[in-house]
């Protein structure tokens, strides 16, 4: 497990070399953010009550979403592993004594946990300081807040084993890009990063929550800005972990696919 | 002469582009797949908006749809074609750009030449259909103002976005500092701007205005088009995105001008 533990270490201290970057990064947030909140703002005003969360739990949501960018996308995958796949350095990785699966999983998780951490308090302090309607709201209650914590934690997990699937997915074709884009094109809609999924039509929504998609990002936010309450939190706390250990599960059987058709070439 | 001897290297260079992409055909698909699967998510989520209401403010789901495609049209294209200015910061880095200046051939030439991309076509597909149902929902007169205006609002947008991707190039000639705040410039411009400009408020219209003439290929256009302006002048704004375009494309040359290799 220590081993494990010193992969996320690794990652974590390079994630934080990047502090520069993480100034303009948070200007074009707080940018996009705003103009978001200033486009849902009209929409409240067009549909009267018609809309399916209050105005301020949108902003809040959408808040959240640009606080937490980092944890919940999927494009920004981890380059240099593909690159390891593609130029052959994965013999590297396959000479250590551990399990591959295992060790990229802490590596892409340390990442995240790092980059998350840099950029969401300078994200969140600008949210809470913004003026009156488009100003981040704290959570209902501190009970809401360990639940999001929780959730949270749920949630990059079932978006770390999932893109793991898409690097296990890599073994299998010569230029992984085209997957790539495919699968985040995907689930960038069906994690509700466009539109919160409240605002899908029901039939459809139904059909959302038979997949992992919609215990990604939704389950957290909706949990932080009072959408989600009751009954239905609990049952997608379950569905969460159910959601973790399937695509873990897939994961390391493609893995185990890989592992035994794998041919490096040259060196 | 020279005109149609650079045209015939640009035509080389795109098959040639295009050519290496085909190598991994599967992958090329999967690509404009995906792209177009981003785009087409956002029609879908606008749907979705406007299953709760008819309109805002004055603007119908056809008129925001139309909105919605020129932009989407326009960032396409100017990526399709100025996608080196896009990917210019590697090419200084790797020293690509120095061996380009060794050439006797125009330098923009080869920098938009040589990253010509054709897996940016998936949006194109995306945006299309959103043009249709634009046009088929709006109530649009069509005559040849109207064609011209939309016409213009596209060509003109492409060239917008162009002159950007320009200006975030030149940027390396001047900083070595990261420069994705430009992103917003333009990725933000797509993303937000499927929505006509004013209703962000007097303030973003000002600065779409003033700063980066966004509003000259969509808003004020836009006015006419719809026909909630009789003000036939509007048509011509798209125009003024020459202006612009020659703004960037001195900056350009001005960075050229003051360009050290940094030696690799």
């Amino acid at each position: 497990m220590k081993k494990y533990y010193c992969f996320f270490k690794l990652r974590f201290a390079t994630g934080m070399q990047y502090r520069m970057a993480s100034v303009t990064a948070l200007t074009t947030q707080l940018i996009w953010g705003l103009m978001e909140c200033l486009a849902y703002k009209v929409i409240a005003e067009a549909s009267g009550d018609n809309l399916p969360m209050e105005y301020s739990s949108i902003v809040t949501y959408v808040w959240l979403k640009e606080a937490l960018l980092i944890l919940f996308n999927t494009w920004a995958a981890d380059n240099e592993l593909f690159a390891m796949i593609a130029n052959g350095d994965i013999s590297y990785e396959l000479c250590r004594p551990v399990s591959i699966y295992s060790m990229w999983f802490s590596r892409i998780t340390g990442a995240r946990t790092a980059e998350a951490m840099m950029r969401c308090i300078p994200v969140v302090l600008c949210a809470f300081l913004m003026p009156k309607p488009y100003k981040m709201n704290l959570p209902p209650d501190g009970v809401s807040f360990l639940l999001f914590l929780l959730t949270l934690f749920l949630a990059l997990g079932i978006t770390v084993t999932f893109c793991m699937l898409v690097y296990m997915l890599c073994f299998f074709t010569i230029s992984p890009q085209g997957w790539r884009m495919v699968l985040t094109g995907a689930v960038d809609f069906l994690s509700g990063n466009i539109i919160p999924l409240p605002f899908f039509p029901k039939k459809y929504l139904f059909l959302l929550e038979l997949s992992p998609f919609a215990y990604m990002q939704n389950v957290p936010f909706r949990i932080y800005s009072g959408d989600l309450v009751g009954g239905e939190l609990y049952q997608c706390i379950v569905k969460q972990v159910f959601w973790i250990v399937a695509l873990m599960v897939l994961g390391v059987i493609l893995w185990k696919q890989a592992e035994k058709r794998i041919v490096i070439q040259g060196g | 002469m020279k005109m149609k001897e650079n045209l015939k290297l640009y035509v080389k260079y795109a098959s040639a582009c295009t050519q290496s992409v085909m190598q991994y055909k599967l992958s090329f698909l999967l690509m404009v797949i995906g792209r177009f699967i981003l785009t087409f998510g956002e029609l879908i989520a606008l749907k979705f908006l406007f299953s709760s209401f008819a309109q805002i403010k004055e603007y119908t789901y056809g008129d925001v749809l139309l909105c919605f495609s020129v932009i989407q049209l326009s960032f396409t294209f100017a990526e399709l074609f100025g996608n080196g200015f896009k990917t210019f910061s590697g090419m200084v880095r790797r020293g690509e750009f120095d061996r380009m200046m060794l050439r006797p051939r125009s330098l923009i030439l080869q920098v938009i030449g040589s990253r010509f991309e054709v897996g940016r076509t998936g949006p194109l597909l995306a945006a299309v259909i959103t043009l249709v149902m634009g046009i088929w929902y709006s109530r649009i007169t069509w005559n040849i103002m109207t064609i011209w205006t939309i016409a213009a609002m596209i060509i003109g947008g492409t060239l917008l976005f162009i002159g950007l991707f320009m200006l975030e190039a030149s940027f390396c000639f001047f900083s070595i500092e990261d420069t994705s705040l430009i992103n917003v410039l333009t990725y933000g411009a797509k993303a937000h701007g499927k929505y006509p400009i004013d209703i962000y408020g007097k303030g973003i219209l000002r600065f779409c205005t003033y700063v980066i003439p966004y509003t000259l290929i969509q808003y004020y256009p836009l006015q006419f088009l719809l026909g909630k302006t009789r003000n036939w002048q509007l048509a011509f704004c798209p125009l003024g995105i020459i202006g612009f375009l020659s703004i960037c494309y001195f900056l350009w040359r001005t960075g050229v001008k003051h360009y050290k290799s940094c030696g690799s």
